[in-house]
């Protein structure tokens, strides 16, 4: 991970990393270990942001840390709408926001992806779901933040944003590939055609909602996806599992990805044809 | 892992709950073969292997390809001898979750199976697996296949010595053994613990253990083996002893591989070869190969085969109060309305011959458990069983031994917070049904989820709690193939497609009266049931049964009676049954009740819709 010194304030000698209040210039890579938010925290460099129901944040909740469920932002769904909840969180533009959540970081994703959506350049995601920072006897708090209004303005971000009607284009483009983020029995089942497969349960680790970056390249290469494909993720229904997706790609060092964040639900609303798997009955084999 | 350091207190460690300290990694796997296989993949899907070179490469390396998906992969991890640990179990379900379906199977051979797994993720799998001891190398193909043990083996209050550490010993010795990489078929090997218990007589090569002159040995018996057509082992001789084990196998597999037939694929398992060259000589055969190999073998190659280094030398600490422990529900009747825990007490714990100690089983249906199932079994077994390993069993259940009766309320409990506590393992409920149209490609119905559905009608009727039932089993396969082991079912089901007026219908053929252990029989055919009439079918059976047996006759024994044609009251033999059952197979017309005419799982037209099997690859 390389630390950006900029701006040559004085030197905090603690970690080697210089952050102040007013120049939040720590450039924060796609995952943020747990060291580098406590710190962050410290230094009151970062907006924490957590997206789990509003009555698990009021319970407890990473210090510093704002509330935003993902449903209220998937309420509306809308850049002017989202750039409303982050200047009402007090997010400036280059300010370094950090997000989780306690669903393996797949409704962080989503939340990350739609700030980056509308042009901020500075999310990532926290390495760990808070149950896993709780467990680690990491601090937390019950005050309910919040932070005066920030100005932030709104860079559509065109480029990491697929909807169905790009998805039905590329899917016959031999350098576009499709991922499927959802669980091996619901891809089986149907699927837009021509899409790959990578479960999001492929994705998280142990003690981390992402595997290291040469994991996930591998998974990738040993599906022959060339790493300078362009690639779109796709899950069931709002964008969450394949957000994650998002991520890991982006992690992995793929320059180019989409997320088609309104997936399956929408396409199929739209009658757009699928591939279909009826001749087994994959379904029994589950004990759940 | 923590957690469990806590209660070891070093080498010798009878600690506060009886847990021993876990076994070495038993380093089944290498991690070469995961790369190998990687690589593999890129030069099949590049197309620089053939599809068949690529075929028997991957069944070597226990995975089948999927119903009509060639994409994707049923992975076949080999447990010798059924031993599975804690470590083992965790990363199976770690594995499932990521790259398979999230539950995992058990399979009628002790293996644990992962299916629709992506071929390019196979090799992900077979790493993980590695790092926990365990392989899927020669799970499939023409090889030595998992090498089976009875669960009881080293508990079974009527065995004669421990059969594990000789079961895992001759696994070690074959596996990627040159001797056995492409033999004419698949060979199978099984160990008993007792003549009541076990698989002898339906191997390849299956092993009673026995004692004579105070000397350790074995009852072997060669060439049998369920099938399209099945054959019942034959005995080689009143005695082998210990030490002439290995040279038998190794004699049986030169001589099969010498003379097996490679030409014509139906036929070609060596209990055909038997059957073809007759018993008498064939066994002369195998002792003069025998001799030869006695000959021949260097003391470098008897040395591979190594059953001390198998052996359990853990101590075990003494069960607390042992002769003191009663357990009452073990013997006394329950009914549906006792306690559950009485009842799972009674259809689910066995005594061992080691006093105060119990076995526990674990009721699958059809042998599928979750891999959130999976860890917290994993954690229980850790804190309740003083072996501190899981034994897998051919009826699709986990049994976990060495439990104290102190213990029981609290593994119970457990199990209960995770859905596994369901009663009826040891009795009829516990059905067996192969893999079936969930992804096989030779089947023609849903074998798997018509077990299932026996299963959970039977134990809503707690027909568990019924001893008349209780030596009585179901076993269904979802096509002639047997891998439901249905032949040696008291009443076992095979799947087939009927046509029935002018519409096809799943139908199962259902046989009578066959049995495993030493006195094993086949099954006789009786009938043809429409899928959705089998549970009906069998319940007529029971209550037939009831009004026709006299006192304390069993089920299993009134059956067998039926098959001789011996029977007292108005049914007397397989034709009266017959028409006693024909009321039940009675099918409006499709468009009145299509229900009937589709099979489980799948409300479209039933068709019968098979691709190549890959059993003979
Ligand atoms: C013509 C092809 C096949 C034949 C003749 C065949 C036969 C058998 C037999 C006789 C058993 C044995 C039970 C025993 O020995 O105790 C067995 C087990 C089994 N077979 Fe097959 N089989 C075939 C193909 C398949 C295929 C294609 C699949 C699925 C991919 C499959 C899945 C199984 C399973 C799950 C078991 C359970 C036992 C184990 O763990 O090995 N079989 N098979
Ligand atoms: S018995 Fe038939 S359907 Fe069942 S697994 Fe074997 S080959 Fe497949």
């Amino acid at each position: 991970m390389t630390i950006e010194n900029a701006s040559g304030s004085k030197t905090d000698t603690e970690e080697d990393i210089v952050v102040t209040n007013e120049n939040h210039n720590f450039q924060l890579p796609i995952i943020c270990n747990a060291d580098t938010l406590r710190m962050l925290i410290r230094k009151d460099g970062v907006r924490v942001v957590d997206v789990r129901k509003t009555e698990e944040y009021q319970q407890e909740h990473i210090p510093s840390a704002v509330s935003l469920p993902l449903a209220q932002l998937l309420e509306k769904d809308i850049p002017s709408a989202i750039l409303d909840l982050l200047q009402n969180l007090g997010i400036s533009d280059k300010m370094p926001v950090v997000i989780y959540d306690n669903t393996f970081g797949a409704l962080a994703a989503r939340v990350a992806w739609s700030f980056q959506y509308i042009g901020h350049p500075n999310t990532a995601l926290l390495e760990m779901t808070f149950s896993q920072w709780k467990n680690l006897g990491l601090e937390i708090e019950t005050k309910i933040n919040s932070f005066p209004m920030k100005k932030h303005s709104l860079t559509i971000n065109h480029s990491i944003h697929a909807d169905a009607s790009y998805v039905e284009a590329a899917k016959e483009q031999p350098n576009k590939i499709l991922i499927d983020s959802r669980e091996r029995l619901n891809f089986l089942t149907e699927h837009i055609p021509k899409a790959k497969n990578i479960p999001y349960t492929m994705l998280g680790s142990n003690g981390s909602i992402l595997r290291s970056p040469e994991e996930i390249r591998r998974y990738i290469e040993n599906r022959g996806i060339p790493v300078d494909a362009e690639i779109i993720t796709y899950c069931g229904s709002v964008g969450t599992l394949s957000g994650l997706t998002y991520y890991a790609l982006k992690l992995a060092g793929i320059e180019n990805v989409k997320l088609y964040s309104k997936s399956f639900r929408e396409w199929k609303s739209l009658g757009k044809p699928k591939e279909e798997f009826k001749d087994a009955n994959y379904w029994d084999l589950s004990a759940d | 892992m923590a957690d469990y350091n806590v209660k070891t207190t070093g080498n010798t460690g009878p600690i506060q709950k009886g847990v021993s300290r876990p076994k070495p990694n038993p380093k089944w796997g290498r991690e070469e073969e995961s790369e190998m296989f990687a690589q593999n993949v890129k030069h099949f899907r590049q197309k620089k292997l053939s599809d068949d070179d690529f075929r028997r490469f991957r069944l070597q390396h226990g995975a089948y390809g999927s119903r009509l998906q060639m994409n994707y992969s049923m992975i076949r991890i080999k447990v010798p001898s059924g031993e599975v640990n804690p470590e083992q179990l965790e990363k199976i379900a770690s594995l499932s979750e990521a790259f398979s379906i999230g539950s995992a199977h058990v399979s009628t051979r002790q293996n644990i199976q992962l299916h629709w797994v992506q071929l390019e993720d196979v090799s992900e799998v077979m790493t993980g697996l590695v790092e926990a001891g365990l392989t899927t190398r020669e799970a499939c193909g023409n090889t030595v296949r998992n090498v089976m043990c009875s669960h009881f083996a080293g508990v079974c209050p009527d065995e004669k010595f421990d059969a594990t550490p000789y079961a895992k010993a001759i696994a070690r010795f074959f596996i990627r053994n040159p001797m056995c990489q492409n033999l004419p078929r698949k060979f199978k090997i099984n160990f008993a613990c007792c003549d009541n218990h076990g698989l002898a007589r339906i191997a390849d090569i299956g092993l009673i253990p026995e004692i004579k002159d105070e000397k350790r040995g074995f009852k072997i018996y060669l060439g049998g083996g369920l099938g399209a057509a099945s054959f019942i082992g034959h005995l080689l001789e009143d005695f082998t002893p210990e030490n002439k084990l290995l040279s038998t196998c190794m004699a049986t597999i030169r001589l099969f591989d010498r003379h097996g037939n490679r030409e014509n694929m139906a036929r070609n398992r060596m209990r055909y070869l038997v059957h073809e060259i007759g018993w008498d000589k064939f066994q002369k055969m195998v002792l003069k190969e025998r001799s030869i190999v006695e000959m021949t073998t260097a003391s470098y190659t008897s040395k591979l085969f190594d059953v001390r280094a198998e052996e359990e030398t853990r101590p075990f600490p003494k069960a607390v109060n042992a002769k003191m422990v009663k357990l009452p529900m073990l013997n006394e009747r329950v009914t549906l309305e006792s306690p559950a825990y009485e009842r799972w007490l009674h259809s689910n714990v066995v005594p061992q011959k080691q006093d105060g100690y119990f076995t526990a089983f674990i009721t699958l249906a059809a042998g599928d458990i979750t891999a959130n199932q999976l860890r917290i079994l994993a954690g229980a077994i850790r804190e309740f069983s003083a072996e501190g390993t899981a034994r897998n069993t051919p009826q699709q259940n986990l049994a976990i031994r060495y439990i104290q009766a102190v213990d029981l309320p609290d593994f119970y409990s457990r199990l209960g917070s995770i859905g596994l506590a369901n009663p009826g393992a040891l009795t009829i409920a516990s059905a067996v049904g192969c893999s079936g149209t969930t992804s096989c490609n030779l089947a023609i119905t849903n074998s798997h989820r018509l077990a299932k559905e026996v299963e959970y009608k039977f134990l809503e009727l707690g027909l568990d709690t019924d001893d008349s039932l209780r030596d009585s089993t179901i076993k269904i396969s979802g096509c002639p193939n047997s891998c439901g082991q249905h032949e040696i079912a008291t009443i076992g089901f095979f799947g087939g497609a009927s046509r029935i007026g002018p519409t096809m219908a799943p139908t199962y053929t259902m046989l009578f009266g066959g049995s495993a252990a030493e006195q094993s029989e086949l099954g006789k055919a009786i009938m043809r049931v429409p899928a959705k009439r089998v549970i009906d079918t069998i319940r007529k059976i029971i209550e037939i049964y009831k009004q026709e047996r006299s006192d304390s006759e069993t089920l299993n024994q009134w059956i067998n009676k039926i098959v001789r044609g011996e029977g007292t009251g108005s049914v007397r033999n397989i034709e009266n049954m017959k028409a006693s059952l024909t009321p039940v197979m009675q099918l409006l017309p499709v468009d009145q009740d299509p229900e009937v005419y589709s099979d489980y799982g799948s409300d479209a037209r039933f068709s019968a819709k098979t691709a190549k099997g890959e059993c003979a690859a």
